[in-house]
């Protein structure tokens, strides 16, 4: 449903970001995007979400190239969920997960009852309809996340690209997230996931693109991707993969020291 | 044990915003009620129902009867059109005052953040030492808050990247630069009349307000409201940053140039009507913050019903408990200031 072919984009001409990158996302699947810091996952994910334009290549959503659609018509497809922050006023759960409505009404028009109860619908369908009155900033991060989840939900939009979604959170909440993304997958959501922690790519994904200085080191399944010798190239770092029972278990770095 | 309390938190919660909500549009009576009491108030003594028909004589001319000539201007040309235009900058400065604080992300910021008042000062400052009129203070106030807006506008179009952010930077040069111009024109004044007149002015006052300058005051502070007040929930949106807003489908580099200009026209009127009276951009969106919460549906209309109730307060106490009339601009900080942090007292974890 949403498709890259060779996109470059360069913030500065003589040092481009992202040389030649093609992915295909298939409805209900998560695609894990892997690679250093500066790799240019963020840079990928706003050009696929449209914040960005591509100097060259083309993104194509449901076969229609990504440039003519109006950015509201492009938010009823494509949700984007930030890195985890605090806003500078601290709006209830039920406000954040509202704006989601945006695309959805006119420039003068404010939410109506209509809107409240799809943002209510939401919340619940991420497991926190109990929390809607409370102030955002006052949740876990993990719960931040899910109600951004929320947000992305009440913009009816299928697809959601989530910028680091295990940062800054502990084991628990990074599996609370990501049960629930990959039980919204199986109802047929689909996700473009950039992460620092192979380890979720292992359990949650069903695409891997490994990033090496705005270039593909490897794309596919994720059996294929994260292995030894990929991973030890992407990180430049060795690197290896623990397999208990013939399955990969766990991603973890060699120690170098004594 | 825990579905109970989780429960009950929901239920209270529910409760508080709903509150909130009818809080926030029952606050617009207030002014209304605010410039009927402040007719009343004057040092020359006038009953209720004289009020009352004098009003509706706007209307039906022959409910006049039977109030003297001398009631009759008092209320209509001298008291009216100096509490309409209290209410109307008050509502001006407050409402814009969130608007700014909302787009730039920052509580600490009002609509003077692109110089629009330093340039109006100026404005003002230099009509009166060129010795104008009433009617020449006021366009070039106006005059010169609209263009030193323009300047920082079109001194950050020469950078292509962040275009808000150098916006910001050359509104406070472009508003020093001002400054330091005004001060110039204070330096050079003939310190027996022109300099107190301009200081004067600088402070803040509604004492020469007739009908000339009402007309335009409204129409500019109504339509001006009206927008802000249709775009208040994008405003939530827009406060999260340009990221967000654009990936919820809007253009929010467009919509906030809109507001500015809305903000900067109704700021420039104020200013040229009322001269430079600070702190309520500034100090009523958190006291409607306190009130109603940081939500921008309820806290528009807040801030701007109480910008209004609060600039006719100051303004009454002005023209009525002191023996001389005091600036605006001190008044509203000696007064304001107690009252915010008896507010602040009460609620903690608004922001």
């Amino acid at each position: 449903m949403l498709e890259a072919e060779n996109l470059h984009y360069a913030y500065k001409p003589e040092k481009p970001t992202l040389r030649g990158i093609s992915l295909t996302l298939r409805q209900g699947t998560i695609l894990y995007l892997l690679g250093r810091n500066g790799c240019g996952k963020t840079t990928l994910m706003s050009c696929l979400s449209g914040l960005l334009r591509p100097q060259s290549g083309t993104v194509r959503l449901h076969g229609r190239d990504l440039r003519s659609y109006t950015p509201a018509e492009r938010a009823r497809h494509i949700g984007l969920i930030p890195q985890l922050h605090t806003p500078a006023f601290n709006y209830s759960v039920r406000e954040m997960v509202l704006m989601g409505r945006a695309p959805h009404l006119g420039l003068l028009a404010a939410p109506s009852r209509g809107d409240y109860a799809i943002a209510d619908a939401a919340l619940e369908s991420v497991g926190l309809a109990d929390y809607r009155e409370r102030p955002y900033t006052q949740l876990s991060g993990g719960e931040r996340q899910l109600v951004l989840i929320a947000r992305g939900l009440a913009q009816e939009c299928r697809i959601l690209l989530m910028d680091e979604p295990d940062a800054h959170l502990d084991l628990n909440n990074q599996q609370r997230v990501m049960e629930r993304v990959a039980r919204l997958a199986a109802d047929g959501l689909s996700f473009i996931i950039s992460s620092h922690v192979p380890n979720n790519a292992l359990m949650y994904a069903h695409r891997v693109l490994l990033m090496k200085r705005g270039t593909t080191l490897a794309y596919g399944a994720p059996e294929h991707i994260l292995t030894e010798t990929l991973l030890t190239a992407a990180y430049e770092l060795p690197i290896e993969v623990i397999r208990a029972e013939e399955q990969p278990r766990a991603i973890v770095p060699r120690k170098v020291s004594g | 044990m825990r579905l109970i309390t989780s429960r009950a938190w929901r239920r209270d919660a529910a409760a508080v915003s709903s509150f909130r909500r009818q809080l926030a549009y029952s606050s617009l009576l207030l002014p209304i009620v605010l410039i009927l009491l402040s007719l009343l108030l004057g040092l020359y003594n006038i009953q209720p129902q004289t009020i009352v028909k004098a009003l509706l004589s706007l209307i039906f001319p022959q409910a006049a009867e039977g109030i003297s000539a001398t009631e009759l201007t008092l209320i209509l040309r001298i008291r009216l059109p100096r509490v309409l235009a209290a209410a109307l900058i008050g509502a001006a400065l407050a409402g814009t005052g969130a608007a700014f604080q909302g787009i730039f992300k920052n509580p600490l910021v009002d609509s003077n953040l692109l110089g629009v008042t330093s340039g109006a000062g100026f404005g003002a400052a230099l009509a009166l030492l060129l010795g104008g009129t009433a009617l020449m203070v006021q366009g070039f106030a106006f005059g010169f808050g609209l263009l030193a807006v323009m300047l920082a506008y079109m001194g950050s179009r020469l950078y292509s990247s962040a275009p808000l952010i150098v916006l910001t930077l050359m509104g406070i040069l472009i508003g020093s630069f001002f400054t330091s111009l005004t001060a110039l024109t204070k330096y050079v004044a003939d310190p027996l009349n022109t300099l107190p007149a301009i200081t004067f002015w600088l402070l803040g006052g509604l004492t020469g307000v007739t009908w000339n300058s009402v007309p335009l005051l409204a129409a500019i502070t109504l339509s001006g409201s009206l927008f802000l007040w249709a775009v208040r929930w994008r405003l939530n949106i827009l406060s999260l940053g340009d990221a967000e807003a654009t990936a919820l489908g809007m253009n929010p580099t467009r919509l906030k140039l809109l507001i500015i200009l809305c903000a900067t026209l109704m700021t420039a009127a104020a200013v040229a009507v009322g001269g430079v009276i600070g702190w309520i951009g500034l100090v009523i969106p958190h006291a409607a913050r306190l009130l109603v919460g940081t939500d921008h549906k309820q806290l528009m209309p807040m801030s701007l019903a109480l910008g209004a109730s609060f600039l006719l307060v100051i303004d009454n106490i002005s023209r009525t408990l002191l023996p001389a009339e005091v600036p605006l601009g001190i008044l509203t900080g000696l007064v304001g200031v107690p009252i915010l942090i008896a507010l602040l007292r009460r609620s903690q974890t608004v922001w």
